[in-house]
């Protein structure tokens, strides 16, 4: 195996909330290889930003808490780091980009200030000698006449010129990986053609890595070269990004490429949802996950977790977290397209969910017998 | 009638068949013309003086007919809900007719506005905030009944739980309040608000955008079988064309308060002739990398103009790689280049 940039191993970052503990990051493992781009996706609650939050160790303490794994940074273990390390690594090695540039970007400050005082600080540049890059990075990520909007406020600019602010800042210290979460969720379509258009030329121009965390498979099918997808806290899917898509091997992954419209479909066929709502991460499914919504599932599905496992017929970086489709399993040979799974299994799906919440409180009124 | 893609006005083979959006055949259960709607912009504190005004939406024409779905596209701010609202007559419009079969709504009085308004209704994008948080599913669904006065007590209770089940909700569910809800649901308990009074248009929009990837297609679903089974009409706002192309049947491309472009579905996404129509469907991406990475985008440069100061001419010429001096000096016609198929652009074509 090539050297690994960042290797991520067994990750629980936990929430400890009067509910009781948010298992937001359940024993998550993978790694990123310099210069690549990694996607992450599913839905939201699923444990993306909380992942990348681990990463940089932004999680915040209480009520969160990294309750176990490593993450291993060009070969520094990032949870053994103090303060101060942690600190260096943020600036200068790792950094993230959000959806919301806001909550980033400080409102009091301007442009310049903000970018500049990260770049007197981590690289020990003088003033002027810090605006002059600030400058330069702004024209790099395609902010027009730069020089004239340096020292506008963030308020002045556009949600599309913002996220360009945020970028220019997380490459200002030629940091070897950025953590894109949501980076064009909150951006329109033509703008988020824009942002993702530099983003690419980033990657390939200075070699960065990226994860790139969305809920949009349109977006890393163009974008990355692996894709991993996350539910309910767990990774459920791993494959590089061509064979995902032409050979998907989990109901759940299956489920997302089914339920959304194409913009090149040429037949209007129906779409295929998944029922139900995501688990409740204060007590997850003892099984699989994604059984309580699986059209596919059988008695194994509810008793025992399946691992994270190599998959027949696949490529061999392929790996799955589903009973059914591991060596032997009843779903090895299935045509995801054409079998939909079980329609009395689809119809038990709906009825649970509409018995959501369960017992009805003693005002209920209950239902009239006939049905229309 | 064979028609040709016309590529300049010069062309002799381009035919001008209608210069307005409106075909009489009967067929409209909407017809909107010249419909403006201006906010005005004000300032001073005691003495307020209009400074200047949002043209959110700036003169448009469009019809929707009978049982179809019209899907409004565009980007944030360029005037969708203030359409939708403004057909409703939840705006006073500051210009143009809206007529709903046949009655012109802009000059109907209150108690005859009331009447009509049963025939009409909205689902809202924001299921969290479209609730009222302090009243019951049964009396949020039950109020539009009693105020148009078609069903009280037991009846109306009776049909409250009859709606829940129509939109997939257990029918006990009617003394719950919006919170206990998810997502996914709070939008079934808004469809079956709107579907209470047994409207024959609805304008739904952007109903699925504050919804997960995997909730959205059941919301879709639903939909399209409730606009089968009780005969619905549709005027569609949402920004996602991906949802839009899959359940138009025909689509309506605006930008900064214009519709620049309105077509049947397949028309749209396979000859779209506007350049901002061109623009955008090439700036969706497909989630197939095969197809992604044989794709060319057009990129557009910067953001959209403010609609306080639209730019001259063409409202789309500062973005647009086609422009030419025209562009800026003379705002292009609305103009039926096939059949069907308008478009608003001095150079419309591939
Ligand atoms: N009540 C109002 N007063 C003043 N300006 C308004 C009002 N409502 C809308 N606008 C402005 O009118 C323009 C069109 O707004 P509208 O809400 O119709 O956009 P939209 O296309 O629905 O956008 P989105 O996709 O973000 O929902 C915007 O510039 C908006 O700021
Ligand atoms: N500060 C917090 N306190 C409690 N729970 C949290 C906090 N941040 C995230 N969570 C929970 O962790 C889970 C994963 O969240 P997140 O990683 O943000 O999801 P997403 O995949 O949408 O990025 C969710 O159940 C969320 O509610
Ligand atoms: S393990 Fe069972 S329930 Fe889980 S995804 Fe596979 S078939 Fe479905
Ligand atoms: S009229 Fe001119 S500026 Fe406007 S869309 Fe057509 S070519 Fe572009
Ligand atoms: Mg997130
Ligand atoms: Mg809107």
């Amino acid at each position: 195996m090539a050297q690994q940039l960042l290797e991520v191993t067994d990750l629980h970052t936990q929430f400890f909330t009067r509910d009781g503990v948010v298992r937001a990051v359940d024993g998550v493992t993978f790694e990123v290889a310099a210069g690549e781009t990694l996607g992450i996706v599913g839905e939201s609650g699923c444990g993306k930003s909380v992942t990348a939050l681990s990463l940089m160790r932004l999680i915040p303490v209480p009520p969160g808490k990294i309750v176990k794994g490593s993450i291993m940074f060009d070969g520094a273990d990032v949870l053994k780091m103090d303060d101060d390390e942690v600190r260096g690594i943020r600036g200068n090695n790792i950094a993230m980009i959000f959806q919301d540039p806001m909550t980033s970007l400080n409102p009091v400050l301007t442009i310049s200030r903000q970018i500049s005082e990260a770049l007197e600080l981590h690289l020990k540049m003088d003033k002027s000698e810090a605006r002059k890059r600030t400058i330069e990075l702004l024209d790099l990520v395609g902010i027009p006449s730069a020089k004239k909007r340096v020292d506008d406020y963030p308020h002045q600019f556009s949600g599309g010129m913002r996220q360009r602010v945020m970028i220019a800042m997380a490459l200002s210290c030629n940091p070897k990986l950025i953590l894109a979460d949501e980076p064009t969720t909150a951006l329109d379509v033509t703008i988020q053609a824009q942002i993702l258009d530099l983003l690419k030329n980033l990657a390939r121009e200075f070699r960065t890595a990226f994860i790139l965390i969305t809920h949009d498979l349109g977006v890393v099918a163009g974008m990355t070269q692996r894709i991993h997808v996350m539910y309910g806290g767990k990774i459920v899917e791993k494959a590089d990004t061509a064979e995902l898509f032409a050979n998907p091997k989990m109901p759940y992954t299956w489920g997302l490429l089914r339920s959304i419209p194409r913009l090149d479909e040429r037949r209007k066929a129906k779409l295929v949802p998944i029922e139900g709502l995501p688990p409740d991460l204060i007590a997850p499914p003892p099984g699989c996950r994604f059984e309580p919504r699986c059209q596919y599932r059988r008695e194994i599905c509810r008793e025992k977790e399946p691992e994270l496992e190599h998959i027949p017929n696949s490529k061999p970086d392929h790996e799955a977290r589903c009973w059914g489709t591991q060596q032997g399993g009843w779903l090895v040979d299935t045509d995801w397209h054409k079998e939909v799974g079980d329609t009395r299994v689809i119809e038990e799906i709906k009825q649970e969910v509409a018995q959501l919440p369960p017992e009805p409180k003693p005002g209920d009124v209950p239902p009239p017998p006939t049905a229309i | 009638m064979a028609l040709n893609t016309p590529t300049k006005p010069a062309d002799p083979d381009y035919v001008r068949v209608r210069s307005t959006a409106t075909i009489d055949s009967g067929k409209n259960l909407l017809d909107v013309k010249a419909l403006k709607m201006h906010f005005p912009l004000t300032q001073g504190i005691i003495f307020q003086r209009q400074v200047g005004a949002v043209r959110a939406v700036d003169g448009i024409d469009f019809f929707v007919e009978k049982s179809e779905t019209l899907g409004l596209v565009g980007e944030s701010g360029c005037g969708k809900s203030t359409t939708g609202r403004a057909i409703l007559q939840l705006y006073k419009p500051t210009a143009g007719e809206v007529k709903f079969d046949g009655v012109e709504l802009t000059r109907l009085g209150g108690e005859d506005m009331r009447k009509m308004r049963r025939r009409m209704q909205m689902i809202f994008q924001d299921p969290y905030a479209s609730l009222n948080p302090r009243m019951t599913v049964g009396n949020i669904i039950g109020e539009p009944l009693e105020v148009h006065n078609l069903a009280r007590g037991k009846e109306k209770t009776e049909r409250v739980q009859e709606l829940l089940r129509v939109v997939g909700l257990n029918p006990y569910f009617t003394n719950r309040y919006p919170h206990e809800f998810s997502g996914g649901q709070r939008q079934r308990i808004g469809i079956a608000r709107a579907l209470a009074v047994e409207p024959e248009f609805i304008v739904c929009d952007e109903p699925i955008s504050a919804l997960d990837v995997s909730i959205q297609a059941q919301v879709i679903n639903l939909l399209e079988e409730l606009q089968d089974r009780f005969k619905l009409t549709y005027l569609f706002i949402a920004h996602d064309l991906s949802v839009v192309r899959h359940i138009s049947d025909r689509v309506a491309v605006m930008y900064l308060g214009k519709i620049v472009e309105l077509a049947d579905r397949v028309d749209l996404y396979e000859r779209p002739l506007h350049p901002y129509s061109q623009a955008l469907l090439s700036a969706v991406p497909i989630p197939d990398p095969a197809v992604e990475s044989k794709r060319k985008r057009i990129i557009l440069t910067g953001d959209v103009p403010s609609p306080v100061n639209p730019p001259s001419g063409c409202r789309f010429h500062t973005r647009c790689w086609k422009a030419q001096q025209i562009c800026s000096e003379v705002d292009p016609e609305f103009i039926e280049h096939e059949p069907r198929h308008w478009a608003a652009c001095h150079f419309p074509g591939v």
